[in-house]
């Protein structure tokens, strides 16, 4: 035994799955890295400007924080942030890769601004906002069903089919601005009628709704049938069979879920927030969300932490553009790129660790 | 509890002295020399956008000559046409004296931070509602770009007599065909290619252009294959209603002469740069600063022209023909002294008859109805009055000789 591991020339670095570390140790060892990662960010926008690393944290706090309407904004972003992970998570767990948020989203958004556009004043709001509501949810788990389906049935790819979808419903959204707005202009001003009431103040709606929608997930995936099924099928599709569960059944219905939420995101985003619809309308939440999905790695709670993080990087960041007198995305992109770079980085550390091979002394000694 | 309460009455009184102090202090030194102001530009895309690009280089421009440093003035960029617009100008409300959006998408939002901030002056480039929505603080603003897109036409169908042109300046009708990537079928849109297709008319007769809209104000890619095609489709010349560098990088890819907007794109492209037009927003923002820091009325439509400096054409490149110079400035003379309109009736037809009145959507209403007769007869000439009745174009008729493709 002793002879053939020295005949074998050990690597000089080893991946090693660490078996188990405490929750405190994770704690440290992220917290670590986003003070590293935000420093190093500091550091870089410093070289572009002739400003300091002191402003750099004081406009990176003062944009996500600094006023009360801010404080708000971040965490309506939060919100909707968590509401569009909340909807890929279930296709994650399954590991069914839910390209398609953001065209999910947006046929969400689209369907509520169509029942605005061609019901607003005919009917009463009170009728209206319910009609908005189905036809986003409907439609977004549509957009979420038909790459499910074409999976279930000729096992498409279903990456590709989601990511394909975002496109025909940019191309929809386009098309339909072109027939309403009748100038030409490419712009749909925000339309009066079918706007949700606020609740408390004009933020507040989509943050209670989603922690909600978050807390029903969390108990979905954890204590019902159908979230114990997705784990299985996420595991392995042959063991799912194997126990008899319905495979194909449970990718169509996990992703009609999974749309429907999107489609939820659509609609207060049309119906509470911007009243209008436009191709950028999703914000790119779909494929941020899964950022903070894999973050969190699968676990809803941890996800509202990872989507606040996230939201006040990105709030944070156009303030230091203004500061920075950062007249274009490219270098902040460089930066919220590197934070999450690291942050991603220690996440592997978490799971892994590297064992260095042991210096020649100790070799020789033995 | 007792000392406590003493304690922050005593803080009270000491805040409301200072403020009364500083209160007054503001108003001994706004006398003389004009209070320091604040001013912040909101822009829809950042500095990769020849759109956005052409107003922050005006903004820094009028800041400095106006004596404002980075402390004074703020630009944000990447807002998008929604709710985040409103947000955004309300945030900057809070600090700022005056703020401006440089996108069409953005009125509304604006118009929403306006009634909510009366104390702040809201400006806002090619909107059309401020006429109408009577808000003393929210102001359109745009230019008689037409006039440049005129002087950008000249260029072009002068390059297109050094290339194809005989021995008396003709060029014949395959090769007097010119190309044009507009972003949306939209008024601001129509009138801009109508005028540079009028420009290049009246050098060359018999020219012809063809039209393909991308369908979206900012889109490289787009932009650049709506080129590429109208290339194959015999174009011999482009010009671009688009605001990224797709159209001039597809021309200098198939060395086509390239007349640009916003800006020169000479850097990029100098086999094939010709001219390029735009409005010089710093007459504009001086305007405004001015306004504000001698508490004087902002107008409510403000309408930019070739004498105010807000109408130009930028740098001739190395492509363009010989006796281009002179000849726009002979041309440019011309409309100076209103002897020469550039929509004028008698140099175009529509549907093989000539104009002779034209309803036109001015006031923004949600049925988009006509509302307002804008051919005029001015000294014997009639035509068609762009940008008098308001700042944003309102010339949405496709004349005899451009083809435009609706995809």
């Amino acid at each position: 035994m002793k002879k053939s591991t020295n005949n074998l020339k050990e690597p000089f670095v080893r991946i090693v799955k660490r078996d188990n570390i405490s929750i405190s140790k994770i704690v440290i060892i992220y917290a670590v890295a986003i003070v590293f990662g935000l420093l190093l960010c500091g550091v870089i926008c410093t070289l572009f400007s002739d400003k300091g690393i002191g402003e750099f944290f004081e406009s990176l706090f003062n944009g996500a924080i600094g006023s009360e309407r801010k404080i708000w904004l971040l965490l309506q972003d939060t919100s909707l942030l968590l509401g569009t992970s909340i909807a890929l998570l279930p296709a994650f767990k399954m590991k069914f890769w839910n390209l398609g948020g953001n065209g999910q989203i947006l046929v969400g958004c689209l369907s509520a601004i169509a029942c605005m556009f061609y019901l607003g004043g005919k009917v009463a709001d009170s009728v209206l906002i319910p009609i908005m509501l189905v036809a986003s949810v409907l439609s977004g788990a549509v957009w979420a069903v038909i790459p499910a389906i074409f999976r279930a049935k000729f096992n498409t790819n279903e990456s590709l089919f989601t990511l394909m979808m975002n496109y025909i419903a940019q191309g929809l959204v386009s098309f339909c601005i072109t027939i309403w707005v009748k100038t030409g202009s490419g712009v749909l001003p925000p339309i009066a009628y079918g706007n949700v009431p606020e609740i408390g103040n004009k933020y507040l709606l989509p943050i209670i709704l989603f922690t909600l929608i978050t807390v029903l997930m969390y108990i979905y995936l954890k204590y019902s049938k159908h979230g114990y099924e997705i784990s299985v099928v996420g595991e392995s599709i042959n063991t799912a069979k194997y126990v008899g569960i319905k495979v194909n059944k449970v990718i169509i219905r996990t992703m009609v879920l999974s749309g429907a939420i999107a489609g939820l995101v659509g609609f207060v985003l049309a119906g509470s927030i911007n009243h209008t619809v436009s191709t950028a309308s999703a914000n790119n939440m779909g494929f941020t969300g899964i950022m903070a999905t894999w973050l969190a790695a699968f676990n809803p709670i941890i996800i509202a932490l990872t989507s606040f993080f996230i939201s006040f990087i990105s709030k944070g960041m156009m303030d230091v553009r203004k500061t920075f007198m950062f007249t274009n995305d490219a270098i902040s992109n460089i930066v919220v790129g590197v934070i999450y770079f690291i942050v991603i980085v220690c996440s592997f550390f978490i799971s892994y660790k590297l064992v260095f091979r042991k210096k020649e002394k100790e070799d020789n000694q033995k | 509890m007792k000392n406590f309460k003493k304690i922050i009455a005593v803080v009270l009184a000491l805040v409301m002295i200072t403020a009364t102090f500083a209160a007054c202090g503001g108003n001994e030194s706004k006398e003389p020399a004009g209070d320091k102001i604040k001013v912040a530009l909101i822009c829809l895309h950042g500095d990769a956008s020849t759109y956005d690009k052409n107003f922050i280089d005006a903004f820094k421009e009028a800041c400095a000559n106006k004596g404002l440093t980075e402390d004074d003035y703020t630009i944000v960029t990447d807002i998008p046409e929604d709710t985040a617009c409103y947000d955004q100008a309300a945030d900057l409300a809070e600090t700022c004296d005056l703020i401006f959006a440089d996108s069409f998408g953005h009125e509304s939002y604006m118009i929403q931070a306006a009634k909510e901030f009366p104390e702040v002056e809201f400006c806002h480039a090619t909107g059309t509602m401020a006429h109408t929505e009577n808000l003393p603080n929210f102001h359109n603003a745009f230019a008689n770009i037409y006039e440049g897109r005129f002087l950008a036409g000249v260029a072009a169908g002068m390059k297109l007599v050094e290339l194809y042109g005989d021995a008396e300046g003709k060029v014949s009708d395959e090769n007097a065909k010119i190309g044009y990537v507009g972003a949306h079928p939209y008024a601001e849109v129509i009138s801009g290619y109508t005028s540079f297709y009028l420009g290049a008319k009246y050098v060359v007769e018999n020219v012809t252009m063809e039209v393909r809209y991308t369908n979206s104000w900012y889109d490289e890619a787009a932009e650049k294959t709506t080129a590429l095609a109208l290339i194959d489709n015999g174009c011999k010349l482009i010009s671009q209603h688009a605001d990224s560098m797709g159209a001039p990088t597809a021309c200098e890819e198939k060395n086509i002469p390239n007349v640009s907007y916003n800006g020169t794109t000479e850097a990029s492209c100098p086999n094939t740069y010709v001219i390029a037009s735009r409005i010089n927003w710093a007459p504009y923002f001086e305007y405004i600063i001015d306004c504000v820091m001698n508490d004087k009325a902002i107008d409510t439509d403000w309408t930019g022209t070739l004498e105010t400096g807000s109408v130009e054409i930028v740098s001739i490149g190395a492509a363009a023909a010989e006796g281009t110079k002179e000849k726009l400035e002979e041309v440019t003379a011309k409309i100076k002294d209103g002897s020469l309109k550039i929509f004028d009736c008698a140099t175009f037809t529509v549907e093989g008859k000539p104009l002779t009145s034209y309803m036109a959507d001015v006031d923004s209403d949600a049925a988009f109805a006509p509302d307002t007769e804008v051919v005029e007869t001015v000294n014997g000439i009639t035509f068609f009055n762009e940008s008098a009745k308001r700042s944003a174009p309102y010339f949405n008729i496709i004349i005899d000789g451009i083809t435009a493709v609706t995809e």
